[in-house]
């Protein structure tokens, strides 16, 4: 510091030499209600503020990291690369633009599926990744996606699928919009199987992609806040000339108008998807339910006794939530 | 300037207006001036033939949103008899910028579903420019589906800009309406002919356009979004459609050679508009052709050959 600064402390200081040795990124601001949020415990809360509930928006990776179980996970069509067939060329090259994405993301392209299990259900998932490119659906998405569908289908396996997109790939024209047929044929054919497909659309979920695979759940489901629709808000906007009611295209607006049918807090979800998916295979519930509800198809004359297994009603409760990842931390 | 002439059609519009200025005189005095219009007349043949011989890919997509263009209920009468139109989707409204109904093609039954734009002020707005919401798409689907119980091979129309992007819309589900089509279309035990005639406006044509032979009239567009919108996504101005028709590969000849379309209908000299009856019949002819083709498979057969061909959309590195 100079003599000058000494003698007339300055109310704006930009020096460095005065900054406090804080590692880079390990605070972050909450988009939602602006609070200050200390990195570390915001994934444990898997990226949700644990102020306000606000999702934030997670990489395909990080996502299945989260939702499936640790164990046994295989992913699915990964040597699948994106080509260029038309040498499509904006402002930039489309060759270009998918390196820098590869780059950024460390991905091949916008999807994710892996074959693993959710509570020891095993289950095919797929997830986008909106970090890349907008997680457009082009050839690949379209061809990763029909291939997870495959699995699901030939081993009898539930589907979920968490999408993040802003629609069709546009650089890749035709082949994109194509691929709405594509993946929603496939899922024509998971359908007359009787394999259950659940569709969590996550923030956001717009264009071809809710428009063909998103929308076509057994069960549609959605996050908290998801932005939802075809068209987007501003192109509407100029169409109509009028603001926007408030909520327009949120998750919340979509239950209201029949659209989805429930809203599942990230936090929750490996529970309640478990859960949902246990009826549907008429499986025994999954391990974060009360004993008492246990599901024990009676067996051909069989007797039910009290025991240990089946406690009545009114019995003492036991302590059943043991703190492990992807279950919700006291928030 | 003509209004029912595009830009660079002008020369031709000038072409024609002396033409008919001197047939008006040759009415009226007695010179001989026949052989001025005959060869003013093959002049404006091969101006035309020159022009439209060289179309850049954004001329061709004003030629598919001409304003005289030809659209689904202009072909009806021509192509089909006894065509009675269906209304409604059974839960909310009838949409008219979708029409369907049970016609005979050749004598022959089937379910016609198209497309609509008004020609006219009051009828572009009560066909909301041919911009479906979802109860048109859900009408049509529940076309398809009486197709289906009846044995009625459908024959699709295209010509949209695209679904209409309104709050109304959105309420309704949009989404769910586009994408239940694609599924439901997917698996229909019937044959479907789509056949895009103007422009083929992303997911709401395509809504209507899952098939087992997919057609298009030569001067028509395919596209996954308008040259305009994606100008303006991606080079930030809609002052360079040209150049995103170009990248965009929207033309027939384009998307016939990448396999994304099965066959082009030749157009007369100078778009489809300029000579309606020929059009039409060269549509009946590459509709009666493709009717025998996916009439003489069994369902199986033919739905496994639709699923066959959507699986094979895609080109990726594997």
């Amino acid at each position: 510091m100079s003599w000058f600064e000494k003698l007339v402390p300055s109310r704006i200081r930009t020096d460095a030499t005065n900054k406090r040795a804080v590692p880079e990124g390990l605070w972050l601001r909450c988009d939602g209600c602006n609070a200050t949020l200390y990195k570390p415990e915001l994934e444990r809360c898997l990226d949700v503020c644990p102020k306000c509930g606000h999702h934030r928006r997670l990489s395909a990776r990080r996502r299945l990291e989260v939702f499936l179980d640790s164990e046994g996970r295989e992913e699915i069509g990964a040597q699948i690369e994106p080509m260029d067939i038309l040498r499509f060329r904006d402002s930039k090259k489309y060759k270009d633009r998918l390196t820098a994405a590869q780059k950024e993301t460390g991905e091949k392209d916008a999807l994710i599926a892996m074959r693993g299990t959710l509570k020891d259900i095993p289950v095919v998932v797929a997830a986008f990744d909106f970090n890349f490119m907008g997680g457009s659906m082009g050839s690949v998405v379209g061809e990763r996606f029909v291939r997870a569908v495959n699995v699901a289908c030939e081993q009898r396996i539930p589907l979920i699928c968490f999408s993040a997109s802003g629609g069709a790939r546009m650089q890749e024209a035709l082949f994109s919009l194509m691929q709405m047929a594509k993946t929603s044929a496939a899922l024509a054919r998971l359908r007359a199987q009787r394999v259950p497909y659940l569709s969590v659309m996550t923030d956001p979920t717009m264009g071809g992609v809710s428009a063909s695979l998103a929308m076509l759940g057994d069960i549609n489901a959605a996050e908290p806040g998801a932005l939802i629709g075809f068209a987007g808000p501003r192109v509407i906007q100029q169409t109509v000339r009028e603001t926007l009611p408030p909520g327009f295209q949120r998750a919340e607006f979509l239950v209201e108008h029949g659209a989805i049918d429930m809203i599942i807090d990230r936090r929750e979800m490996r529970e309640r998807i478990a859960a949902i998916l246990a009826m549907l295979l008429h499986r025994p519930p999954t391990d974060s339910q009360r004993p008492y509800l246990e599901y024990h198809p009676p067996k051909e004359g069989e007797v039910q006794a009290t025991d240990s297994a089946n406690p009545p009603l009114d019995a003492p409760l036991p302590d059943d939530n043991p703190a492990k990842p992807g279950t919700p931390s006291a928030s | 300037m003509n209004p029912d002439f595009l830009d660079f059609e002008q020369p031709i519009a000038e072409l024609e207006a002396k033409v008919e200025e001197l047939r008006y005189v040759g009415n009226d005095a007695e010179i001989n001036i026949h052989d001025e219009i005959s060869r003013l007349q093959a002049k404006c043949k091969t101006l035309t033939e020159s022009i439209f011989a060289k179309l850049t890919p954004w001329q061709i997509s004003q030629i598919a949103r001409h304003p005289r263009r030809p659209y689904t209920l202009d072909y009806l009468p021509l192509l089909f008899r006894d065509f009675h139109e269906l209304h409604g989707d059974r839960a909310f409204a009838d949409d008219p910028a979708i029409v369907g109904g049970m016609a005979r093609f050749a004598g022959q039954p089937v379910m016609v579903i198209g497309h609509q734009k008004g020609r006219d002020t009051k009828e572009k707005l009560r066909r909301n420019f041919g911009m479906p919401r979802p109860e048109g798409y859900r009408k049509a689907l529940r076309l398809m589906h009486l197709a289906e119980r009846f044995a009625l091979p459908v024959i699709t129309f295209i010509d949209t800009p695209g679904a209409y992007p309104g709050v109304g819309a959105e309420e309704r589900g949009q989404s769910e309406a586009i994408a239940r089509n694609l599924l439901e279309m997917s698996r229909l035990r019937t044959p479907i002919i789509c056949t895009v005639v103007g422009e083929g406006g992303s997911g709401g044509a395509l809504a209507i356009g899952v098939g087992d032979r997919v057609m298009m009239l030569e001067y028509s567009t395919y596209s996954v979004i308008s040259p305009e919108g994606c100008a303006s996504i991606l080079w930030k101005s809609a002052d360079r459609a040209a150049d995103a028709a170009e990248a965009l590969g929207i033309t027939s000849a384009r998307l016939k050679e990448l396999g994304l379309i099965d066959h082009i209908i030749p157009e007369p000299l100078g778009g489809a508009h300029r000579d309606l009856e020929l059009m039409a019949h060269h549509l009946g002819e590459a509709l009666g052709q493709a009717l025998a083709e996916m009439q003489s498979m069994d369902l199986d057969t033919l739905c496994a050959r639709r699923y066959q061909r959507i699986m094979d959309y895609g080109q990726f590195k594997d």
